[in-house]
């Protein structure tokens, strides 16, 4: 029976078969292998090259000049700054977009304008608005001085100068999730008897939750990361008001390329602890909307 | 507890969601807000519940128990809101998601732990949902969805029920089900609820009263053997329900439609000029011959015995479609076949003619 059938029905090899939707052997490959070349190229040997430059006389050269007086200086303002920079963010930006998504008032488009802002503005120009405005010779400047407040090439300068560039990243993580998430969830623990506040901390917050850690880690690293806005406002004093990135472009124009490539091995450990951080957190934002916006397929 | 509206006005802009709105629902009456989208019974509803303010309005108040609440807010009122997508807190399981109104009571006003958990427990076994407490909503099904929907409203021991569009994002058989327990549900506790639907079939289905709105006013309100068989105007006449609609003429105190000649005695007084017949599928009989009665010529355009009662599609001989409700009986008895020649003689009518009153 089995052998009439299979002559009968002639019966080609599965393999040979293609889908619809596939393309070639050589396009799926040259298509691959263009793109890991370019990543190679222009991602992971430049980071290569960082470490490789910064062990280039030992292990011990290395931890040298991580431990210099100015380089660890420069550490501890970036950490400062960050400190500073990112928590005021953080409350700034959950704020709007809980006010931009929740609520509607006037001048609501003129407000996300605004937190778009530093997206637009190059962060050179942002430095230099900070000079115009509390420099010695800005509007506000002499004022200050006269009062004992040093703004510009100081600490208060580089701190303002961050907030600045880093203002855009937790509202716009959050905006969109929150708009999607609408206010029916406010509404109905308003219904039950819920205060204001008591909806925002059970509710609203714990519905945001990852986005927002998200957004912080975005905000961080930039924080961290910042050079141009940085370096109008800070002056460059070593040991004073240089951190990382501004720590790393004078050991470099000293030729001192082993303590450069050492202090800048730390912004781009920064990064690959960024982009870490940034995978678990996405996948669990990404795990949980998949959870909430799943349809309700079984029915009782 | 009882809820009355009165004179509630209410416009978005431009648009009038409610003009000059009046309600009352006695205690311990099952209501059903019924009306096409637009209609404002769901603005109505967010009022009485203080999502929603009225515009300002000296005369307007509502008034729970006969006492004013107009200038309380959503959290003094204890109402129990169910919203039409659940709403439930995604990120707290379902005993917590019952739990939450006890929770955010003041200290002095909450209950114990162990009282609190007898609550949610007592609750989730009124909703059949016993052994849920720890899934999360979005482990459930859209009917388990909304049962705990209405746990969590009930939790908080609410003084009136308030329902928007409850079943409307749920398949036709959850629906019935749920519908039929609600009112099970209604029958035991007896809380004043008002529920808001676009489904007349829920309406008649499950309120004690029904109130029919269009265009932001209310056109008639009385219980669904009222609404349905003695509806007040057009709209609700053609609302609830399927009818064949004919534009006649009145003439003489009678009303003409093609060779059909009804008398109408409500109309006698009316002047002629045009008038609106309306008439269900089921009050038509199909003859096979004219027996000297009123009748209108047809032709079978369509025959659908699929169901209770048999449909029959037909085309009057000015054009008109008509669609007659047999019984399987007498469908059977005709042995109609499509294209055969018919009279339609009705046995009931009702006569809307236009108001001139501008």
């Amino acid at each position: 029976m089995e052998a009439t059938l299979n002559k009968a029905i002639p019966i080609r090899p599965a393999a040979r078969v293609r889908a619809a939707t596939e393309e070639p052997l050589w396009v799926k490959l040259s298509l691959i292998g263009l793109s890991v070349g370019f990543l190679m190229l222009f991602l992971f040997v430049p980071l290569l090259a960082v470490f490789t430059e910064a062990l280039r006389k030992g292990i011990g050269a290395y931890f040298a000049s991580l431990s210099d007086p100015a380089a660890l200086s420069a550490i501890r303002l970036t950490l400062i700054t960050v400190a500073i920079a990112v928590p005021l963010n953080l409350a700034f930006g959950l704020a709007a977009s809980w006010a931009i998504a929740k609520f509607e008032f006037r001048g609501k488009s003129v407000l996300i304008t605004l937190i778009d802002l530093p997206f637009a503005v190059s962060p050179v120009i942002s430095g230099l608005i900070y000079v115009l405005l509390f420099g010695m010779q800005g509007w506000l400047g002499p004022w200050l001085d006269s009062h004992g407040v040093q703004i510009i090439f100081a600490v208060p300068g580089i701190v303002l100068a961050t907030i600045f560039v880093t203002f855009p990243f937790v509202a716009r993580e959050l905006i969109p999730l929150m708009q999607e998430q609408g206010t029916e969830e406010e509404q109905a623990a308003v219904t039950l008897g819920a205060s204001g506040w008591q909806t925002f901390w059970r509710v609203t917050l714990p519905n945001v939750k990852w986005a927002l850690l998200y957004g912080v880690i975005l905000s961080n690293a930039r924080a961290m990361g910042e050079f141009g806005a940085v370096s109008v406002v800070s002056g460059h004093i070593r040991g004073k008001t240089n951190t990382v990135p501004l720590h790393v472009e004078i050991l470099y124009n000293e030729y001192n390329f082993v303590a450069a490539f050492a202090v800048a091995s730390l912004l781009a450990l920064l990064a690959l602890v960024t982009l870490a951080a940034k995978s678990v957190v996405e996948s669990r934002l990404h795990h949980h909307s998949q959870k909430t916006l799943e349809p309700a397929t079984a029915e009782e | 507890m009882s809820i009355e509206v009165k004179h509630i006005g209410k416009s978005f802009g431009s648009f009038a969601a409610l003009r000059d709105v009046s309600l009352r629902v006695n205690d311990g009456e099952l209501v059903a807000l019924l009306g096409p989208s637009g209609s404002g019974k769901t603005t109505l509803l967010r009022i009485i519940a203080g999502l929603e303010t009225a515009d300002p309005n000296p005369r307007s108040e509502i008034l729970f128990h006969d006492a004013s609440v107009t200038n309380r807010s959503v959290g003094q009122r204890r109402v129990g809101f169910v919203f039409q997508h659940y709403a439930l807190f995604r990120h707290m399981s379902v005993f917590e998601n019952i739990a939450f109104g006890l929770r955010v009571r003041p200290r002095n006003e909450r209950p114990s732990n162990p009282e609190l958990r007898d609550r949610v427990n007592h609750l989730l076994k009124l909703i059949q949902l016993e052994g849920f407490g720890n899934r999360y909503p979005s482990q459930l099904s859209g009917g388990q969805r909304q049962r705990v929907a209405l746990a969590r409203a009930l939790a908080v021991e609410p003084k009136v029920l308030l329902l928007d569009e409850p079943f409307g994002a749920l398949d036709a058989k959850v629906r019935q089900g749920l519908r039929t327990w609600l009112r099970k549900l209604h029958d035991e506790i007896h809380l004043t609820s008002v529920l808001v639907t676009h489904d007349q079939e829920e309406a008649l289905e499950v309120a004690d009263r029904v109130v029919v709105m269009n265009q932001a006013r209310i056109e008639q309100v009385g219980t669904p053997d009222e609404v349905f068989h003695r509806p007040a105007t057009p709209f609700v006449m053609e609302f609830l329900g399927q009818v064949n609609v004919f534009r006649g003429r009145v003439s003489g105190g009678r009303v003409l439609l093609g060779e059909l000649a009804l008398d109408h005695p409500r109309h006698t007084a009316a002047r002629d000029g045009s008038a609106t017949v309306y008439m269900r599928p089921h009050e038509l009989d199909i003859k096979l011959s004219r027996n000297g009665a009123p009748s209108l010529a047809a032709r079978v355009v369509r025959l659908n015995p699929a169901g209770s009662v048999a449909k029959v599609h037909l085309r009057a001989t000015d054009g008109a479609d008509i669609q007659v409700d047999l019984t399987l009986d007498r469908f059977h008895e005709l042995n109609l076949a499509d294209g055969d020649d018919v009279f339609v003689y009705p046995k009931n009518a009702r006569v809307f003619v236009p108001d001139y009153a501008i």
